[in-house]
């Protein structure tokens, strides 16, 4: 039984004035307990769309979402705002790419823990205290018993993003959905906020969904990847099998698109043709197609299915034969 | 959030404790002494590897200081922040080179200082055998033709209500390009040509296109005027991942087509890697090492420089699994108040008890031209020292 069960959701944005439009679109995952799951795509492929959906973040903003979210046998899309809510603050944490505006600017870090610890795990004031600044040395905060009493804004950005992870922890969520928790950070940075990340999971045997658009990241850290495309799933798979042999056209074309940081110099690369402005609506076709070098006819007028093949899903009508995939050194 | 008039008028330097050299006071008056300075030390820029090399750009000990202002009615000078504190290097002609570096270690500032789109505090700058860092006014201006600078974000480096059309002329105009109506427009498509835009692009607006296609109208931009350098500020970090190798390649193109040298700024180290010819690593307002990009990937020798290279993740599952990792602790030091001696020594997983929080180390050339600022670093290539756990210190980012 999965701990997070998404079926088919889908996020079609409706303002007046404006012609509806679908971010998400019958997108299905589920995540066990102790997995880490990556969703990876471009900007605006619908994955931050995707998390507030799963968190209910989206609701009163003008948002009709369908399908169903199962967490543990509960279905979080039909609960009223208070029992998600208290779901939510017991089982379900998030951290967000930039810590800044998801932190209260005017509490000091060290409430903003307790609030949480008194209210879901209901502690005194007092042991709240002890437990925050254990939570802060936790991750690797310099100096807790001090900084306890500090603001966001006395912070850098990657200690910041230690202390919404800190707040993100306080209730031991089963499940942890981060959306690109390191890209606003140095790369040196990043790498102890991902250290950090991979050790909490292993050792709590907290689920992540881990949701960025950094292909290396996902590459070291999950075991099921997603690749989604104009708010769709177009690849999933187990990530050896997607890195050593990515079979959707798109995926194939971001990785030998991106230059790697061990390839040999010199050797150019391949990019994708045109940009997510080209796309075609995903009702008509393939909404890959206008820059796709596989698609033929039916990639014009029949929209593919997500389907078993290879060991893997797949949505695409003529995938990358297995024997031109990308393969160790050939970028 | 960077500011054109942001000079730094000779604001007295501030004492900063552990510094062995003395920090030229004003604006102008640092030149001589970087001049001489340079001369007399063996490491300085002009010897070495590049001797006999054609030198585009030479940069002297610039530095780029600036004034930390506190109050609101009587603003008092209350510091400064050392953005780039002592830098030497060279471009060569027709060479790409990299500068890479955390955010807020000076890049920017560096490129900036380099075109003089902001007064350096002090050092020299030599452009094709010209000091730049004296001239004035319309030989400044005429300068500037030759030295262009492409930006990250590239909708809000191109006016909005300027079609690309008069974007492009702008430029061309105001160094007396614009020759006579016909060439003038032949030369536009042309330049929309090389940089894979239709005709049809001339008479649209920045916000009529995509990302990479604005990059692609930026490029233009910086073209139009026949430059001999290019800076490029990371020009592509903020391109969606399928669209960086389209601008990455193109800039590859026009250099070979065109004899183009670029500097190269990112963050995004693979990138640099792929583009660059060599490579300096920035820390804190200087370059801790420099060398061929394939040097630098295959024994990176500065502690930082081996921490940022380990840091990076690769897209492939088999090398992540294996890869060694060099944690660093704790933040970047504010550049306003840089740590003694060794600007890494705060952390620096080689840090040794001599030397390293007293003494600011040199860029030295080890052998081929691989420059390293670091005490130790044949030691720690020949393993005579290991590396050893570092207490992370916290960092203020107002202090
Ligand atoms: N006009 C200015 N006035 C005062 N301080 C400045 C100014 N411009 C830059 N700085 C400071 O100088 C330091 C270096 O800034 P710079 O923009 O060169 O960094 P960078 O390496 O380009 O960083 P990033 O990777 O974030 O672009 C920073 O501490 C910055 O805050
Ligand atoms: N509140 C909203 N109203 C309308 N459109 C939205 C809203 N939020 C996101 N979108 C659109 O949905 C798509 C997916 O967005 P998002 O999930 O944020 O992408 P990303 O994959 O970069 O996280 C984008 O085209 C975005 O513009
Ligand atoms: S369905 Fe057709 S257009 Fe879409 S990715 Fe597959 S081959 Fe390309
Ligand atoms: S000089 Fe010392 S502190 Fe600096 S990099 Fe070398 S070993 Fe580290
Ligand atoms: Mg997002
Ligand atoms: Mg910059």
């Amino acid at each position: 039984m999965a701990l997070l069960d998404v079926r088919d959701l889908s996020v079609v944005f409706k303002r007046k004035g404006t012609r509806p439009f679908t971010a998400v679109d019958g997108v299905s995952f589920s995540v066990e307990p102790g997995q880490t799951v990556g969703l990876v795509g471009e900007s605006g492929s619908g994955k931050s769309v995707t998390s507030l959906a799963i968190m209910g973040l989206l609701r009163k903003r003008g948002a009709e979402i369908g399908g169903s979210v199962t967490f543990e046998d509960t279905e979080l899309l039909t609960l009223s705002d208070k029992q998600l809510r208290d779901r939510r603050g017991r089982d379900l944490g998030m951290v967000f790419q930039d810590p800044l505006s998801s932190l209260n600017p005017v509490i000091t870090i060290g409430l903003q823990i307790t609030e949480v610890l008194e209210r879901h795990r209901g502690m005194s004031r007092k042991e709240a205290r002890v437990e925050a600044a254990e939570l802060l040395d936790r991750v690797g905060l310099p100096d807790p018993q001090r900084r306890i009493d500090e603001y966001p804004h006395q912070l850098s950005g990657g200690m910041r993003q230690r202390v919404l992870i800190a707040i993100a922890l306080a209730c031991r969520p089963k499940l942890l959905i981060a959306d690109e928790p390191t890209t606003a950070l140095d790369v040196t940075i990043q790498a102890q906020i991902l250290s950090l990340l991979s050790e909490l999971v292993s050792e709590t045997d907290t689920a992540l969904i881990m949701i960025t658009h950094d292909l290396g990241i996902v590459a070291g850290l999950c075991d099921d990847v997603n690749v989604m495309y104009g708010g769709r799933i177009v690849e999933r798979a187990q990530r050896h099998d997607l890195f050593d042999r990515s079979r959707h056209p798109y995926t194939h074309g971001l990785l030998q698109s991106i230059p790697r940081l061990d390839a040999p110099r010199g050797e150019p690369l391949t990019p994708i043709r045109g940009s997510v402005s080209d796309n075609i609506e995903w009702e008509q076709g393939c909404a890959f197609a206008p820059r796709c070098p596989n698609a033929t006819d039916v990639c014009w007028s029949e929209p593919p299915e997500l389907k078993a093949d290879d060991g893997r899903m797949l949505r695409c009508h003529n995938p990358v034969a297995i024997g031109d995939a990308v393969t160790e050194g050939a970028l | 959030m960077t500011d054109e008039t942001a000079t730094t008028t000779g604001a007295a330097g501030t004492e900063v404790a552990g510094t062995e050299a003395p920090r030229d006071d004003a604006a102008s008056t640092g030149v001589q002494d970087a001049v001489t300075a340079a001369e007399t030390d063996g490491a300085g820029p002009g010897d070495g590897a590049v001797d006999g090399d054609d030198v585009l750009v030479t940069v002297e000990d610039l530095k780029v200081h600036f004034p930390i202002k506190r109050g609101i009615v009587l603003e008092r000078t209350a510091g400064h922040v050392y953005a780039v504190d002592g830098i030497d290097l060279t471009i060569r002609r027709g060479e790409t080179y990299g500068l890479v570096g955390e955010s807020g270690c000076g890049k920017t500032t560096l490129g900036r200082g380099l075109l003089r789109l902001v007064e350096p505090t002090g050092g020299r700058v030599v452009f094709d055998d010209t000091d730049v860092s004296t001239l004035k006014g319309e030989t400044l201006r005429k300068s500037r033709r030759r030295m262009q600078m492409i930006f990250q974000d590239p909708l809000s480096s191109l006016d909005p209500r300027q079609s690309v059309e008069s974007i492009l002329v702008e430029g061309m105009r105001a160094h007396g390009l614009d020759s006579g109506k016909e060439s003038t427009r032949a030369r536009l498509v042309e330049l929309l040509d090389s940089v894979g835009l239709p005709e049809s692009a001339l008479h649209k607006y920045p916000h009529e296109f995509s990302g990479g296609q604005r990059q692609r109208i930026g490029i233009a931009r910086a073209l139009a005027v026949e430059p001999d350098l290019i800076v490029a500020d990371e020009p592509v970090s903020a391109l969606d991942v399928s669209v960086q190798a389209q601008v990455l390649n193109l800039l590859e193109q026009l250099q070979q087509r065109l004899g183009l040298t670029y500097l190269v700024i990112a963050h995004d180290l693979a990138v640099v890697r792929h583009i660059s010819d060599r490579i300096g690593v920035m820390y804190l307002g200087s370059l801790v090492e420099e060398a061929s990009s394939d040097e630098m990937y295959a024994e990176p020798m500065h502690p930082y420089t081996k921490a940022l290279l380990s840091a990076v993740p690769v897209p492939d599952p088999t090398v992540e699994d294996e890869r060694e990792q060099i944690l660093l602790t704790g933040d970047l030091p504010s550049p306003a108040n840089p740590p003694t001696g060794c600007r890494f020594h705060t952390r620096c997983p080689w840090k040794q008890d001599t030397l390293c929080d007293t003494d600011r180390p040199e860029l030295r050339d080890v052998g081929g031209g691989h420059r390293v600022a670091c005490h130790y670093a044949e030691d720690i290539l020949a393993g005579r020292i290991t590396r050893h756990e570092v207490e992370p210190e916290l960092v203020h980012p107002d202090a």
